[in-house]
């Protein structure tokens, strides 16, 4: 114990966080998921967010990264560590909507500003929002509704949907419904963390579906796209862009072809900002970069053109400045809704296979200037 | 808002009913052969080994890097099974070994202490992505069963290749020296020992021999899973639920556990909801019977337990 | 005193002492990691009741500490949103109240291990740590797909409760809360261990025929010791929900359960303040380990299984000596 706080305390000599109120600096808090489960989601955020700082080589900008290990309490105790200890300004990177419930809500009523590139979940964008808070990635129901709206542009009159029974999951299924218009041959809520769908895919089978709708996260996904491949069924699927990303479809493979997906980015995606990206991504790591990868980077960027315009010591021109998101975001257009929450395309992706590596290429737009319906609730 | 929809079919055919009860065996099957490894080690060696989930993820890992390699499944399931085996063998010989004297207590915590470390180490070695393991063309696609019944061919394989194994186990426990031995060790391992029985070495094949069950089952249902890491922890619980309820010791407990199990969690999570829709509107009675069908086989478990506290097959443990 | 009862003080004294030296030296976050071991060790002493007198190894008391913690989230959720729990047959309505949340979560917790127990008693030995944990999933799984309080996601209480006369926001305030709270658990523990009901307890553990004999019933001895096991882990669980100001199902999970033995044989079992050794090196140990390394997890489980096989007593053992161990 009492070695720990020697450390810190030399370690924040070193730091000079004696100085953190100088001028211009901003000191960034980001806690993420790198270790067990779900760990590849936070490792592409935080090298999406590293990646952009270091072609920005911006020097005011200092980083601290922390593991929250995917647990809610390891979550709020980084966070008070960040605000106490470290004083940070900024606080970023959780990847799950229980993780940023925990932590968001009592950070910006600390004062600190949170930039979200992940979760979106509803309670922070209605009656929950908050000034400080932005999303860099969507609001949670987004993906769900434009996938509802590839449905009503492809003729699908009759869904199966499908997701786990825990608020994401119940929250997926309201929003495909909001903007799909057929009929529902069924509606099924399966076991979070389930790993066999056989049952539910026999359901599939005796219903008349013309299409099927799912959410189902990590692996639950892989295990539902190679468990109906096998089944002999072809109705047409759709889904978000989570179980399709660069890092999962390698484990899904052949299973995946074909399918449809929506995203509000894409690798193809053709503007200078994103091709930079890619390039550098891959150079880099070594690897193609995924969704995830693409939100931190979004975020550093958003972060790096509000320290251009203002000083993170004046609190209202630093909101302003995030507001005006006036960045190349690696998706195109870029701003934010009332409720600082993104108004932007949302694109159907088809999963592909390239060389030996699956992948995605974008076949059309499902939504246009996409907003979100908890606007309205949000008084800021 | 969108507008009224027409409610889906609501009903069970006979012909869905019969394949979910497919489906409960297929997967009480393959719970057998995770139940089956662990009720072995305690009722030889006494015991709880908390680390029998991560020999499952051994098992599909190893399948995994074999089948991306050589493109062969089958050489994929021998590389299973033996590097579940030899990570059971070692285990057993550099800690579970200086367990058996110990109480339950110190075994569940070594135990976890190796869940720990297998989880971790199998994601340093592999990274935190999940792996890519498929079934073989020559076991995929649907096949026709008399009533006109599609099935897949591959859970169809799952169930057969189960039920061998169970048959062989209880030949391999009744007929044979090595069954012999240990049907000795569970009733008297002083004796045994005594008979000029090498038991240390008996130990370490038991261990061995659960451990590639675990590992089989790991790489079987991996091809229609997913292979990653803590895949291994929610089979395990649903295995103790499993010996709980069979009997603790008791390879037949252990496969009539694994069945009803199977059949409970399968058959609870269609027929639970479709209970509920006919005094629920459609979402809330698809979310409420699908909460209570999560919690069924914990209930189950309660029931047999209060009904007989050994379990249905349990001696005296 | 004996050379346990010097260890002990010492180890008390620390816990007490580096949080009031962090908060000389405006350390607030070493306070909030004190507060942390505090509230673990008073998990782990309840936990220390039913293991280590009553010799019960339950695997499933995350399902105790996550009551505790919802009970504190549903009250405080309702307070905070001025909406009633209920209005008919009569008003119930939440509340931001410390002890009235206190009380209501060791309440609860009690209920529930008295069902738990009732069942889970009638086995003994693997079968009784296979259904606690049973028991912790049903609770897990029924918390994830519950939608009314959050579901996976969790409640969040915006501000901490609050207790008369202390301003509960101050980290130091509300570690010397959790302090005071583990400080009577512990007074408490030591007296049930003395008092004819502890000795009774530990004998049934040792020789349950002899206690049978002398017209004592063992199952209602460790029914009773799991249900004061229990309240106990309720407790720590509502001050632990009230620390993170968040309840989530993760406290119901078997990792949480797996957490609270390892604090308490990282510490030593029977130990008095075995726990609250054991809790001070968890919490060390994450903090340094988590810096080290991305798989830290690798070195607590190596030196989890060096504790098992070579240091029995736990770190209190290994200080004073084979004096009471186990078994």
């Amino acid at each position: 114990m009492r070695m720990k706080s020697l450390i810190a305390a030399a370690c924040m000599a070193v730091a000079g966080v004696g100085a953190a109120s100088a001028e211009g600096k901003v000191k960034v808090g980001m806690i993420t998921t790198l270790s067990g489960g779900g760990a590849g989601l936070g490792i592409d955020v935080r090298d999406g967010f590293l990646l952009a700082a270091k072609m920005a080589g911006n020097d005011d900008l200092e980083i601290v990264v922390e593991d929250d290990q995917r647990k809610p309490d390891i979550a709020v105790q980084l966070a008070d560590k960040m605000i106490q200890s470290e004083k940070v300004d900024v606080l970023t990177g959780i990847i799950w909507s229980n993780l940023a419930m925990a932590v968001v809500p009592a950070a910006t009523a600390q004062g600190k500003f949170y930039l979200s590139p992940n979760a979106g979940p509803s309670a922070l964008a209605g009656k929950g929002c908050h000034a400080n808070y932005y999303n860099v990635a969507w609001q949670n129901d987004n993906l769900h509704e434009a996938a509802g709206g590839y449905a009503n542009s492809a003729g699908f009159e009759n869904s199966f949907i499908l997701a786990p029974n825990y608020p994401a999951g119940q929250d997926a299924l309201t929003g495909y419904k909001r903007i799909y218009d057929g009929a529902l041959a069924g509606e099924v809520f399966t076991k979070l963390g389930q790993k066999d769908y056989a049952s539910e895919i026999a359901q599939i089978r005796a219903s008349d579906a013309d299409s099927i709708f799912f959410f189902l996260p990590g692996g639950m996904g892989i295990s539902f796209l190679k468990q109906y491949a096998d089944s002999g069924l072809d109705i047409p699927v759709v889904g978000p862009a989570f179980s399709f990303d660069q890092g999962i479809l390698q484990a899904v493979g052949d299973a995946a072809l074909g399918v449809k997906n929506t995203s509000q980015w894409n690798k193809d995606i053709d503007n200078p900002a994103n091709k930079a990206f890619v390039e550098a991504f891959q150079a880099e790591y070594g690897r193609l970069p995924s969704l995830y990868a693409s939100q931190g980077f979004d975020t550093a960027n958003l972060l790096l053109s509000a320290m251009d315009k203002a000083d993170i010591g004046d609190a209202e021109a630093f909101r302003a400045a995030l507001r005006e998101a006036d960045f190349d975001s690696t998706r195109g257009d870029f701003e934010f809704a009332a409720n600082n929450h993104p108004v932007q395309d949302i694109y159907v992706r088809e999963v592909i296979k390239e060389g030996d590596v699956y992948t995605n290429k974008i076949i059309g737009v499902a939504l246009e200037d996409h907003s979100n319906v908890y606007v309205d609730e949000c008084e800021m | 808002m969108p507008p009224a929809r027409i409610p889906g079919r609501r009903f069970v055919t006979i012909i869905l009913f019969i394949e979910q009860v497919l489906n409960g065996i297929q997967f009480g099957v393959m719970l057998f052969l995770m139940a089956a490894g662990l009720t072995l080690v305690f009722g030889v060696m006494g015991l709880i080994n908390l680390a029998h989930g991560s020999l499952y993820m051994v098992g599909a890992f190893a399948a995994a890097a074999v089948a991306t390699a050589t493109g062969s499944f089958l050489l994929a399931i021998a590389a299973a099974l033996a590097a579940a085996a030899a990570a059971g063998a070692i285990v057993e010989i550099v800690v579970i070994r200086r367990l058996y004297a110990r109480d339950h207590l110190d075994q569940v915590l070594a135990t976890f202490a190796l869940i720990l470390i297998f989880s971790e180490g199998v994601r340093w070695i592999f990274g935190s992505f999940p792996l890519y393991l498929d079934i073989p063309a020559y076991l995929s696609g649907p096949v026709s069963l008399p009533g006109g019944i599609e099935y897949p061919r591959y859970r169809l394989a799952l169930i057969g290749v189960g039920l061998s194994i169970a048959a062989g186990l209880f030949w391999l426990i009744s007929r044979t020296r090595l069954g012999v031995r240990i049907r000795a060790g569970e009733s008297d391992r002083e004796m045994i020992a005594a008979l000029g029985v090498d038991i240390s070495r008996l130990y370490t094949v038991v261990f061995a021999l659960g451990a590639a069950l675990a590992g089989l089952a790991g790489a079987l249902v991996g091809a229609i899973q997913s292979v990653q890491v803590g895949m291994g922890e929610p089979v395990l619980i649903l295995a103790f639920v499993v010996i709980v309820i069979g009997g603790i010791g008791s390879i037949k407990g252990a496969l009539i556990g694994s069945i009803l199990v199977g059949l409970t969690d399968t058959l609870g999570g269609v027929l639970l909801p479709e209970v509920f829709r006919l005094f629920m509107d459609n979402s809330a009675a698809s979310s409420t019977g699908a909460a209570l069908a999560s919690m069924l086989i914990y209930i189950l478990m309660a029931v047999v337990l209060v009904w007989r506290p050994q379990g249905l097959f349990g001696g005296t443990a | 005193m004996s050379r346990e009862g010097l260890i002990n003080a010492a180890l008390l004294a620390g816990l007490v002492a580096i949080p009031l030296w962090a908060w000389a030296g405006d350390e607030p976050f070493t306070i909030t990691l004190a507060t942390r071991v505090a509230i673990l060790a008073l998990a782990g002493v309840g936990l220390n009741i039913a293991l280590g007198l009553g010799g019960l190894v339950s695997l499933g008391h995350a399902a105790f500490f996550g009551i505790g913690g919802y009970a504190m989230g549903i009250l405080a959720s309702h307070a905070q949103a001025y909406d009633p729990i209920m209005e008919s047959p009569i008003l119930i309505e939440g509340t931001k109240l410390m002890p009235v949340i206190w009380i209501i979560a060791i309440v609860a917790a009690a209920l529930a291990a008295v069902v738990i127990g009732a069942l889970s008693l009638r086995t003994s030995g693997v079968y009784f740590i296979m259904i606690t944990l049973a028991f912790g999933q049903m609770f897990y799984f029924f918390s994830i797909s519950w939608p009314a309080y959050g579901g996976e996601d969790g409640l969040s209480i915006y501000l901490r409760n609050d207790f008369p006369g202390l301003n509960t926001l101050d980290p130091i305030q509300f570690f010397a809360i959790c302090m005071v709270l583990l400080l009577l658990a512990l007074w408490f523990n030591a007296r049930l261990a003395q008092s004819p009901f502890g000795l009774a307890l530990g004998a049934a553990r040792q020789a349950p025929r002899r206690v049978e004999t002398v017209g004592l019933s063992p199952f209602r001895l460790r029914l009773v010791a799991f249900v004061i096991s229990g309240a106990i882990t309720g407790l720590a669980g509502a001050l632990f929900a009230d620390l993170n100001r968040f309840v989530s199902p993760a406290m119901f999970s078997w990792q949480t359960s797996g957490e609270i033995i390892v604090l308490i044989i990282l510490g030593g079992v029977g130990r008095l303040c075995g726990p609250v050794a054991g809790a001070a090196l968890f919490i060390t140990l994450e903090h340094f380990l988590g810096e080290l390394s991305e798989f830290w997890h690798i070195y607590l489980g190596l030196l989890l299984l060096a504790v098992v096989l070579f240091a029995r007593g736990g770190i209190i053992g290994l200080l004073a000596g084979r004096a009471a161990t186990h078994d």
